[in-house]
C-alpha cells in the first residue's frame, strides 16, 4: 500500500504542477513510513519539503496555499498528531468555501497514518474518524487496498474540497487477519494489491463489496475490512461485506440496498465506540432499513479506553469480538 | 479540475510585460548529508570561561548576549573555569559521572532488549546525559519536572528504582502505568516527574501552569520543563513562553537543541535564523545558551535559572546545544539522513568524557576507577533487568489483568466500561479456555 500511496502521489505531482507535498520528515527522507520516498529527488525541495513540527502550522499554511491556487497534500506523521491542528482543519479549512460563498476554497488533502496494531501506544494508535466526519466541510477516506488507496488519493488530490485521507498503518504492507500472531503476508500476494500503472480515479463517496453473500451485511473499512472477511471465512458464513472506503460522503445507497436484501447489519469498526462512526451507521440502518430488519443492528469496535501498550490487542475488534457478534446476530 | 480558478502564479506570471523579479521558496537544507565529509568550523565555540555571569535577578532586556553566547565552562584543558564554574566538591562530580555513566549503561542495555524482541521500542539520550543530570542535580528534588521522553538521566539522578524503569520499558505485570503507556513514557509522583505524553510540547505549558500554581498558593517549588529543539515548533511552546512571562512565573523552560527532530535538521525549527534560546528573549524571557555537553556548563546554567526562579525575578529559557549521538530511536535509521562521521566530529565532544577528564585533571580519579564504575554500572543495570524480566516481558503473558484496561478511564466505572470489560475477560476466555490471568 505504501508504494501504491507513492505512486498517487507521484502521478499527481507528475499531472499538476500546483501539487505540493509537505509534512514532518516527508523531504529527504521520504516519511517516517517511507510513503514520500524519492518524490522530493524528483520535483524538487519547493514542492516536496520538510516542515516544522508544527501540525497547527502545516494545516494553517495549507488552508493558505489552498486559497492562492496550490493543491497541497500535507501529511500528519500519525493521526494522533492531528489534534494540534484542529482548530485550522475545523474552523478553517472546512468552512473555507462556506464562509467565502464559494470566493475561496481549501483544496488540501490531509494523509495520515492511523489505527493501531503496531504496538505504538495510545499516542501513535487511535482512530479519529468519527470527529471528522462530525465537522461538516471535510471528506474522510480510508482505504482498505492499495488498488483503492492508488485510487482514493489520486481522487482526493484532484477534489476541491479539504479531504482527510487515512491509511491504516496496519495493513500499510499486508492484508491483516486479525491473529496477531500468525504470520503477515505481503501485498504481493493478493489481486487486490495489482495496481494498475498510471493515473486512474476512483470516486469519493462510492463503496466497494469486497465479498458477496446472502446471510447478512457487515459495513466495514481500513483494517477491518480484512479482518472480518477473515473471520468470515474461517467461520463459513456468506456476507455482503461492503468497504466503504470513504465515510464522508457515504455510499448510503450500497448500504440500503444490502441491508433490504440480507435483513441483518453488523457494523465493525477500530475506534472507541461510544459516538462512533458505527453509531451513525447504526441509526442510518434503523432509519431506512427498519422493516427490512430481523434483527437488531449490531456494532463491534474497540472500547472506550484509550488504545492500551500491552494488552493493545484484546482492545482490538479481532475475531473474537466479531465472531460473537456474528453468532448473535445470525441466531436471532 | 476545470471549475477550480487558474493559480494565482498563473495569472501573474503570464502578464506581459512584467519585471518583477520572481519570487523564490527558501526550504532549509542542512550542511551534511550521508556520504558527505563534514566540517563543523562554522560552530562558533568560545573559549571555556570567556562568558560573564549576570546576577540571577538581571532584566532580560541586559541579557541578549547570552542568548546568542555559549556559556562554557570545561576547556581544552579539562580544567574549569570563569565565573561560571560551579564549584562543585569532588564528590558531586563524582556522583554527577555516576548517574551518567549509568543513564549510558542503561540505555545500552534497554536498546539491545528491544533488538532481542523484548519490548516494542526504546530511546536513547547518548551525548545528551549532561542536559538532564547534571541540570537536575542544581535542582531541588522536589522541583517539579515536565519532561520529554529523552530524560531518562533525571529519573536515575533522582534515584527512581531502575527496576519500575524496566517495568515500565517492558510493559510487565510490575509496571506501575500498568502496560498503557509506550515504553520510555514513565510517571512518578513521588519523584516529581510529571507522566510523559507521546504528543510533542505539551509539557511545556503545562510546567508554567504548575509554576504559577506553585505561586498562587506561595509555594517555594519550581517547575522545569524539557524540551527538543524540534518540538519548539508547536504552538504549545509559545503558549509555554507568553504565559510564562505574562505571570513571571517560576519556571525553567529547557530546549534540548540536539540538532535532529528525527530525520529533520534544527533549520525546520527555524535554526538558520535566531538560536532557540533567542526565543525566549521576544518574550522579555532571561534565555541562556549553553554547551550542552559540558556538564559543569549545564549545572550553572540551570542552578542560575532556579535560583532566579525562586527569587520571584521571572522564567528562564535555556538552550543546551547538544547533538543526538544516536538515532532518533529504535525504529529510525539515520545513516539515511545525515553523515556517518557527525558525531565522531561534533566540536563539543562527549559530556561523559569530558567530565571523566575534568575529575582526572584536578587529581580526582583515573582511568581505573572510571573503568570499575562502568562495569559496575553495567551490571547493576543487567541484574535489575533480570529482576525485572521475571515480570515478564512484552507481548509474553505476564501483563496486567484484562480488567485493568478499563480502569482510570474515570475514577468511577460506568456501566458501559463494566460490560466492555466483561466482554474482553470473555474474549479471553473464548481465546484460552481453562483460563490465564483475567
Ligand atoms: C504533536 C506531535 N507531532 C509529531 C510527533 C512525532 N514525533 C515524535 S518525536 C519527533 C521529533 C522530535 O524532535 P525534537 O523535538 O528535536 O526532539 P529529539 O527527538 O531530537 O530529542 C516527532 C516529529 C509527535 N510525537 N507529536
Amino acid at each position: 500500500m505504501i508504494e501504491a500511496i507513492n505512486e498517487a502521489l507521484d502521478i499527481s505531482m507528475a499531472k499538476d504542477p500546483d501539487v505540493v507535498v509537505m509534512g514532518e520528515d516527508v523531504g529527504y527522507f521520504g516519511g517516517v513510513f517511507r510513503c514520500t520516498a524519492g518524490l522530493q529527488e524528483k520535483y524538487g525541495k519547493t514542492r516536496v519539503f520538510d516542515t516544522p513540527i508544527s501540525e497547527c502550522g502545516i494545516i494553517a499554511v495549507a488552508v493558505g496555499m489552498g486559497a492562492y491556487g496550490l493543491r497541497p497534500v500535507p501529511e500528519i506523521q500519525f493521526a494522533d498528531y492531528i489534534y494540534p491542528g484542529l482548530d485550522q482543519l475545523i474552523s478553517e479549512a472546512a468552512r473555507l468555501r462556506y464562509r467565502s460563498a464559494g470566493e475561496y476554497i481549501a483544496p488540501m488533502t490531509v494523509r495520515s497514518p492511523f489505527g493501531g496494531g503496531i504496538f505504538g501506544g495510545q499516542t501513535h494508535s487511535q482512530s479519529p474518524e468519527a470527529i471528522f466526519a462530525h465537522v461538516a466541510g471535510l471528506k474522510t477516506v480510508i482505504p482498505a487496498t492499495p488498488y483503492d488507496a492508488k485510487g482514493l488519493l489520486i481522487s482526493a488530490i484532484e477534489d476541491n474540497d479539504p479531504v482527510i485521507f487515512f491509511e491504516p498503518k496496519r495493513i500499510y504492507n499486508g492484508p491483516f487477519s486479525g491473529y496477531y500472531d500468525k504470520p503477515v503476508q505481503p501485498w504481493k500476494k493478493f489481486d487486490a494489491s495489482i495496481v494498475p500503472e498510471g493515473h486512474y480515479k476512483i470516486p469519493l463517496g462510492k463503496a466497494r463489496l469486497a465479498t458477496e453473500g446472502e446471510e447478512l451485511t457487515i459495513i466495514a473499512y481500513g483494517t477491518m475490512v480484512h479482518v472480518v472477511e477473515a473471520v468470515c471465512a474461517e467461520k463459513g458464513v456468506e456476507a455482503d461485506i461492503i468497504d466503504l472506503r470513504t465515510i464522508v460522503p457515504l455510499d448510503i445507497e450500497a448500504i440500503e440496498a444490502s441491508v433490504k436484501k440480507t435483513g441483518r447489519c453488523l457494523i465493525v469498526h477500530e475506534a472507541t465506540r461510544t459516538a462512533g462512526f458505527g453509531a451513525e451507521l447504526s441509526a442510518l440502518v434503523t432509519e431506512r432499513c427498519f422493516y427490512h430488519l430481523e434483527a437488531p443492528v449490531e456494532r463491534v469496535t474497540g472500547f472506550d479506553t484509550p488504545y492500551p501498550h500491552s494488552l493493545e490487542w484484546a482492545y482490538f475488534p479481532g475475531p473474537v469480538r466479531i465472531g460473537e457478534a456474528l453468532d448473535k446476530i445470525l441466531s436471532e | 479540475m476545470a471549475d477550480r480558478p487558474p493559480a494565482e502564479g498563473d495569472r501573474t506570471a503570464a502578464k506581459a510585460g512584467d519585471n518583477r523579479p520572481a519570487l523564490s521558496l527558501h526550504v532549509p537544507e542542512p550542511k551534511f548529508r550521508p556520504g558527505d565529509t563534514v566540517d563543523f568550523s562554522h560552530i562558533e565555540v568560545p573559549e571555556a570561561g570567556a562568558q560573564p555571569r549576570p546576577d540571577e535577578t538581571t532584566d532580560p532586556k541586559d541579557m541578549r548576549d547570552f542568548a546568542y553566547g555559549l556559556i562554557r565552562v570545561l576547556g581544552d584543558d579539562h580544567k574549569a573555569h570563569g565565573p561560571w564554574d560551579p564549584k562543585l566538591d569532588p564528590e558531586t562530580l563524582r556522583t554527577m559521572l555516576g548517574h551518567m555513566a549509568m543513564t549510558r549503561a542503561f540505555d545500552e542495555r534497554m536498546f539491545r532488549g528491544q533488538r532481542q524482541g523484548k519490548t516494542s521500542f526504546y530511546m536513547k539520550c547518548t551525548g545528551e546525559e549532561a542536559t538532564s543530570v547534571s541540570a537536575s542535580m542544581a535542582l531541588a528534588g522536589d522541583d517539579m519536572i515536565f519532561p520529554s521522553y529523552r530524560q531518562q538521566g533525571i529519573l536515575i539522578q533522582r534515584g527512581y528504582p531502575m527496576i519500575e524503569m524496566i517495568n515500565q520499558i517492558y510493559s510487565n505485570k510490575g509496571d506501575k502505568l500498568k502496560g498503557r503507556q509506550l515504553p520510555i513514557m514513565y510517571s512518578s509522583r513521588e519523584h516529581s516527574f510529571f507522566s510523559i505524553s507521546g504528543n510533542l510540547a505539551t509539557q511545556t505549558p503545562q510546567a508554567v501552569g504548575w509554576a504559577m500554581a506553585s505561586a498562587i498558593k506561595g509555594d517555594s517549588r519550581i517547575a522545569a520543563t524539557w524540551v527538543g529543539e524540534g518540538s519548539t515548533a508547536e504552538g504549545d511552546f509559545h503558549s509555554a513562553c507568553l504565559f510564562a512571562t505574562v505571570y513571571n512565573a517560576p519556571v525553567i523552560l529547557n530546549v534540548v537543541n540536539n540538532q535532529w527532530a528525527i530525520s529533520s535538521f534544527s533549520g525546520f525549527a527555524g535554526a538558520e535564523r535566531a538560536t532557540f534560546a533567542a526565543r525566549g528573549l521576544g518574550y522579555g524571557i532571561a534565555s541562556l545558551r549553553v554547551d550542552g555537553n559540558d556538564p559543569l556548563a549545564c549545572y550553572a546554567a540551570e542552578q542560575w535559572a532556579a535560583n532566579r526562579a525562586r527569587a520571584n525575578a521571572g522564567p528562564t529559557v535555556i538552550e543546551f546545544f547538544s547533538y543526538r549521538a544516536e538515532g532518533h530511536s529504535t525504529s529510525d535509521d539515520p545513516s539515511g539522513y545525515r553523515s556517518a562521521q557527525e558525531r565522531d566530529e561534533w566540536p563539543l565532544g562527549d559530556p561523559v568524557m569530558r567530565l571523566k577528564n575534568h575529575l582526572i585533571a584536578i587529581g580526582e580519579w583515573d582511568e581505573e576507577r572510571q573503568q570499575a564504575m562502568d562495569l559496575e554500572a553495567a551490571e547493576y543495570v543487567k541484574k535489575t533487568t533480570k529482576e525485572a524480566e521475571a515480570n515478564g516481558i512484552l507481548g509474553h503473558g505476564l501483563h496486567h489483568p484484562f480488567r485493568t484496561m478499563f480502569e482510570d478511564v474515570f475514577e468511577e466505572l460506568p456501566w458501559h466500561l463494566q460490560e466492555q470489560a466483561e466482554q474482553a475477560i470473555r474474549e479471553r476466555e473464548t481465546k484460552f479456555p481453562g483460563g490465564l490471568d483475567l
